[in-house]
């Protein structure tokens, strides 16, 4: 097996805490991974990415190359787009639908839809309003990772236990807490596949 | 691990004494994990940071000195800094092993240039080990030490920001314990007086053909057979990575994958006797490349990023190198219109913002009398909008240095913006020269009790600015501090003012905590 994903967001937003958990996942599983992050200057607001690569096979590059990304995983829109050159032509996006305004050319709402709309295999939906069902806005990166976990390559177990050992030490609530979160994106992105 | 991570796992695996380090995007991280690690304790290995490069590298020698392991760790751009020190190091030699790292920033990323750390190994003529992957930052770190000790200088190790922020599994080896006290035997080596360095400078030079057969020994430089010999491939650090990732079968070309320096030269002449065309892919400058195609570029055909097969400038990626080998790169899925550029910028709520607010208003009447030489740190923001505040970025120090010869020139209101940190890294002998001449410059010392924009690092001169102005010479009325805040935007505005119109050299230090540490505290509590 091998999966590429692109995490993407804005500077702050916590891509690295997403990967983390894939990244946990994957190395108890025995696969090979390598995952490049964005620290310094970027992380002010800017736009950030990460590389992850999981693979049963050695990898060499830290770098995904273009039109290989199986998966772009993304906690905000306009961000998600910037990467769709890395993304495989039976590539999935998951994405956050609600926007992070921090600059003043931002793209209106409309336009920005249509441009998502128009790429056929993609999930959208508002991660923030999830997370707040579910119990708190602080679990929204679970909440879309659970959204990720069809397209990872990775068997959804593996990815439980991930967050099992991730959040151990702040106790059985936090972990229970963050698996659920994990389910209930899980169960959106089951329902938009099969649309 | 992160392979800045690799790095700091090994140097404690290997037994150091101590790391020393001025925080600097990417290398920040090794010192941060060795910090943050329980073996710093238990081991008491020095970990607390330096005030800049040069001081780390002099501590760390001076460790060496006593017969301890030490490493050292810095952006590139920190190792011009260190360079003094570094250079001189090499002529002294070392007595307990000393491993220097140099984090090099290709394309850019959080840097002023992209300046090549290897020549500066080349340039002090002392072996320089360059990583692909993190289990091998581990293992040259980890054998650095005893090829330092083995070789009587210090061992480069130059890594690039894609290695150093990114992860994969790292396998330990056994823990080394830490050298005892102990002292060169030879009372002239670390006395670089003219008729001892020209001694020491004569070992250095005979210990060459050492450092080459150690290269041409090395398991970090590998000739790895093709069956095309219509090219071979000199691929050093992590471009090797980009090369084999295009050729996941293997490369059909012979190989010479290149981790250790001086170059292997026999290596490199069994490539060049059997490959019609050499290929060179190396990180940052041509230095492979040039050292093997000479000024003439006479015989063989050695292509690089020189002649066009590669971009002259920039980090590699998959694509660049696919593309170079003459493999199709998908360009069907442009990036939508709709995606706008989205920069860094400050952080809302963060005092930087609130000094160029006020900044901006108190030179706004008389901008054409007057230039902000700005520095290295978050408040180079300042730059874009909304605030356009500042005219210069150069180097660490080099605002208030900028201003003072400005002003020499005769600009009427020079006005420097530096931060805390990097005050005290390079700051201060600059406002000495400013304070000595009673230069007319107002420098604002934008004190947010941290080293920002690496991530929150102690800052050396947190709780000490105003004693040292003070002692520096600075007058005692011509002396602010403020708290950059909403409410006291037109204090603020009124002291720059004043300052600005006062014909001498004034201190205005707003001083208010980076809003991102004290979340961080908030957060730990």
């Amino acid at each position: 097996m091998k999966t590429d994903i692109l995490l993407s967001g804005v500077g702050g937003q916590g891509i690295l805490s997403i990967a983390a958990v894939i990244g946990e996942a994957a190395v108890h599983q025995n696969l090979f991974m390598k995952q490049a992050e964005v620290h310094g200057m970027s992380q002010r607001g800017g736009d950030v990415q990460s590389n992850l690569r999981i693979s049963d096979k050695p990898i060499f590059s830290d770098l995904i190359a273009k039109g290989k990304a199986n998966l772009i995983l993304s906690l905000e829109p306009m961000e998600a787009l910037r990467y769709l050159p890395y993304l495989a032509s039976d590539g999935w996006i998951v994405t956050n639908s609600t926007p992070l305004i921090n600059i003043t050319d931002y793209p209106d709402a409309e336009a920005l839809q249509k441009a998502l709309y128009s790429i056929p295999n993609i999930v959208v939906f508002d991660v923030d309003e999830i997370a707040k069902e579910v119990g708190s806005t602080r679990v929204s990166n679970m909440v879309i990772l659970g959204a990720a976990t069809p397209f990872l390559g990775i068997e959804y177990e593996a990815i439980e236990s991930g967050i099992k050992r991730i959040f151990e030490r702040k106790g059985p609530d936090i972990v229970a807490l963050n698996l659920k979160a994990l389910a209930v994106g899980k169960k959106i992105a089951d329902a938009s596949i099969h649309i | 691990m992160l392979g800045d991570e690799a790095i700091a796992q090994a140097a404690m695996d290997a037994g150091i004494s101590g790391v020393y380090a001025y925080p600097g995007t990417p290398s920040t991280e090794i010192t941060e994990y060795i910090q943050t690690s329980p073996k710093s304790k238990t081991d008491n290995i020095h970990c607390k940071w330096s005030a800049n490069e040069k001081t780390a590298m002099e501590a760390a020698l001076g460790m060496s000195f006593a017969g301890k392991r030490a490493l050292v760790c810095m952006k590139h751009v920190g190792v011009n800094v260190a360079a003094d020190a570094f250079m001189n190091a090499a002529v002294t030699g070392i007595v307990g092993g000393l491993v220097f790292v140099a984090a090099d920033d290709p394309s850019m990323h959080s840097s002023q240039n992209e300046q090549d750390s290897r020549f500066f190994g080349q340039f002090a003529l002392i072996p320089i080990l360059e990583p692909s992957n993190q289990q091998e930052a581990y293992d040259m770190v980890y054998e650095g030490f005893e090829l330092s000790e083995r070789c009587g200088v210090p061992v480069m190790l130059r890594i690039t920001t894609r290695l150093a922020h990114s992860r994969s599994g790292v396998k330990q080896r056994p823990e080394i314990p830490q050298n005892e006290l102990h002292f060169s035997n030879n009372p002239r080596q670390f006395v670089l007086l003219p008729a001892n360095a020209r001694v020491q400078y004569q070992k250095l030079l005979a210990a060459q053909s050492q450092f080459l057969k150690y290269s041409e020994e090395s398991t970090y430089n590998i000739y790895i057979d093709g069956a095309d010999n219509s090219r071979g491939v000199v691929a050093s650090g992590i471009a090797y990575n980009y090369l084999m990732e295009n050729y996941p079968e293997g490369c059909p070309y012979p190989v010479l994958k290149v981790g250790q320096y001086p170059l292997p030269e026999s290596k490199l002449r069994k490539m060049a006797l059997e490959c019609k065309e050499l290929i060179i892919l190396e990180e940052g400058y041509p230095l492979i490349e040039d050292s093997l195609n000479g000024l003439l570029g006479i015989g063989l055909k050695v292509r690089g990023r020189k002649d066009g097969f590669l971009p002259r400038a920039g980090e590699f990626n998959p694509d660049i190198v696919g593309k170079a080998f003459g493999f199709e790169i998908p360009e069907n899925r442009p990036v939508p219109e709709v995606v706008k550029m989205r920069p860094p910028s400050l952080c809302v709520g963060c005092g930087h913002r609130d000094m160029y607010d006020a900044l901006n208003e108190a030179v706004g009447y008389k901008s054409d009398e007057c230039k902000v030489f700005s520095d290295i740190g978050c408040y180079t923001l300042g730059y874009l909008p909304p605030f356009r505040s500042i005219d210069t970025c150069v180097d660490m120090g080099a605002s208030i240095t900028m201003a003072k010869g400005a002003a020499d020139a005769g600009l009427k209101y020079p006005v420097a913006v530096i931060g805390d940190s990097t005050f005290t890294h390079s700051g201060m002998t600059s406002l000495l020269d400013a304070v000595n001449e009673n230069s007319p410059i107002t420098v604002i010392i934008s004190d947010n009790e941290t080293t920002g924009m690496t991530g929150g690092q102690d800052s050396s001169g947190t709780g000490k600015l105003e004693a040292i102005c003070l002692g520096l010479g600075v007058a005692k009325e011509h002396l602010h501090v403020l708290v950059p805040l909403k409410k006291n935007h037109d204090e603020m505005v009124r002291i720059i003012r004043e300052e600005m119109d006062y014909p001498g050299t004034s201190v205005i230090i707003p001083r208010r905590e980076c809003i991102q540490t004290i979340g961080k505290k908030k957060k730990q509590a």
